[in-house]
């Protein structure tokens, strides 16, 4: 297992520079997608969307992770851009990191990366 | 001055909208004059890098296998004889498997200079060196090519790439290159995008776009087969870098390089080597028929670039977001960056920001409309930021490939 890919603990600065009030800083694909994808590294808080709402990300996330746009029960789908990344292998809250500690291929699990997607 | 360059200032461009390229006896159009020396046999390859040595117009290529492949032969042709070749140096080592009669066969017949240079019967490496210098000095002297056809896109074959993804490739320059295809097809131009091992997930959709049913049911087939190959290999087409970038499986990895085939229909699906039948938009299968023998697919980007380019590609199209820096042989390599973060690091080795679509700095049609500007300025000689570096990998190795048939080709009669 591999901590800089799976933990939560991103290295990120100390500081981040303030933010326009009015920045995008979450995007959202497609309407109805589960994820956001951050367009810059995030510090925890309050961000804007593209969408037009504010979501609190509850943790530091690095330019082109997601967040859950919508509190995510364990075993559900998650969609990105109108298709199916795979499913949560945990629950999480709006706003929370999703990556390989809670999201799974169900493609193909053979596939994950060794060290790298588990 | 590079070659490159000097070739870009030799380039008349004749009016805004028109460059030149180099004029082939099959009627292709190059926008390259390389000269390409082959080594036949890693024994030989040292010999054909000090041939090319020190001249940005000649690149090395070669197979490094002693044992004859069927599929390294094809490969070879094909790419001997591409619309960006002006000439062909083969360097044999002597007792290698290689068929390097019927290679030169095939240069020749497709009337470009050729030469064989056999080691074990020149003298050896200092003498084979010197007499392929020699050969290269003077085909350059006697039969240099001028750029003296128009070239637009309708004339360009252009593949796509994608290599060192992470979570903006699939937002910024993936979207961009589709948006690149869509307006190219449409121009009556020629679009091949890769590769099934990594479309795993999108198959269903892109039977949709099929031109006929038998041809969707072939797509989805060959990304089953694909999805098959990959697990006898135990490891997906998913490298750390992707999941350090934001990617989490390889269907979200899969999703992301697919909008790099832009909306269109798909005309047909082809098999490296097998040249793509103009126009439209291709699908190029990478995964071997049958039971798994050669390990892994493609060993890398540049083993997938070359097979682009043996397919037809005159220019590749090559995403990165973690920043990949290579070039290729043959065909110039158009980087373009998708991460903006990445690009301010390592800005001299891209071609295209279109990261900056996540700062606001312009939309994905912008950054496709500078992408289209900068093909028809490579077409017409500017180099690009691989050729400049001097970039020119190449990477061939053991494989199967069967050409499609009608059922993968239903526009060609």
């Amino acid at each position: 297992m591999s901590a800089r890919a799976t933990g939560p603990g991103v290295a990120l600065p100390e500081q981040q520079e303030p933010l326009e009030p009015l920045d995008v800083t979450l995007i959202l694909l497609v309407d109805g997608d589960d994820v956001l994808v951050a367009a810059r590294d995030l510090y925890a808080g309050a961000h804007r969307t593209s969408a037009g709402g504010t979501v609190v990300v509850r943790e530091p996330v690095r330019l082109g992770h997601k967040v859950a746009a919508r509190d995510l029960a364990k075993g559900e789908r998650v969609v990105r851009a109108g298709m199916s990344i795979g499913s949560t292998t945990a629950p999480v809250r709006a706003g929370g990191w999703v990556h390989t500690h809670n999201l799974a291929s169900d493609y193909i699990a053979t596939f994950a990366h060794r060290g790298g997607e588990r | 001055m590079t070659a490159a360059e000097s070739t870009a200032a030799a380039s008349p461009v004749l009016a805004r909208g028109t460059v030149l390229g180099y004029p082939r006896p099959d009627g292709r159009v190059g926008i390259r004059d390389v000269v390409a020396v082959v080594y036949l046999v890693e024994c030989a390859r040292l010999v054909a890098d000090a041939v090319a040595a020190g001249r940005d117009d000649v690149h090395v290529i070669g197979f490094g296998g002693c044992y004859p492949s069927a599929y390294a032969q094809r490969m070879l042709e094909m790419l001997c004889t591409h619309p960006n070749v002006g000439a062909v140096a083969l360097v044999s080592l002597g007792c290698e498997g290689f068929d390097r009669e019927q290679l030169a066969d095939v240069v020749a017949a497709s009337g470009r200079p050729v030469t064989t240079l056999v080691i074990q019967q020149a003298g050896g490496t200092r003498a084979t060196v010197a007499a392929g210098r020699a050969w290269v000095d003077d085909v350059r002297a006697r039969s240099a090519a001028a750029r003296t056809v128009p070239v637009g896109l309708a004339d360009l074959v252009v593949g796509t790439i994608c290599g060192g993804s992470d979570g903006t490739s699939g937002i910024t320059a993936n979207p961009v290159v589709g948006r690149v295809f869509d307006r190219l097809v449409e121009a009556g131009g020629t679009a091949v995008f890769e590769e099934t091992g990594e479309l795993i997930g999108c198959e269903h959709h892109m039977a949709e776009r099929a031109v006929t049913p038998e041809l969707g049911a072939e797509i989805v087939a060959r990304v089953e087969k694909a999805a098959a190959y990959y697990t006898a290999m135990g490891h997906g087409s998913f490298a750390p870098g992707n999941a350090e970038g934001g990617l989490t499986t390889l269907e979200e990895k899969s999703l992301g390089a697919y909008t790099k085939s832009g909306a269109g229909p798909i005309h047909g699906l082809v098999t490296p080597g097998q040249l793509v039948p103009s126009p439209g938009l291709y699908l190029l299968d990478v995964v071997p028929e049958g039971t798994p023998r050669w390990g892994f697919p493609n060993i890398n980007d540049n083993a997938e670039i070359a097979e682009l380019i043996a397919c037809g590609s005159h220019v590749v199209l090559f995403t990165t977001g973690r920043g990949s820096v290579v070039g290729s042989a043959i065909s110039p390599v158009v980087k373009i960056c998708a991460n903006p973060e990445t690009y301010r690091r390592m800005s001299e080795d891209m071609d295209v920001d279109a990261g900056r679509i996540l700062e606001g700095r312009g939309g994905i049609d912008d950054v496709a409309g500078e992408v289209l500007d900068l093909l028809h300025e490579v077409a017409g000689g500017r180099p690009t930021a691989s050729e400049a570096l001097g970039h020119q990998e190449f990477v061939l190795t053991y494989k199967s490939s069967e050409p499609t048939g009608p059922s993968c080709l239903p526009t060609v009669r």
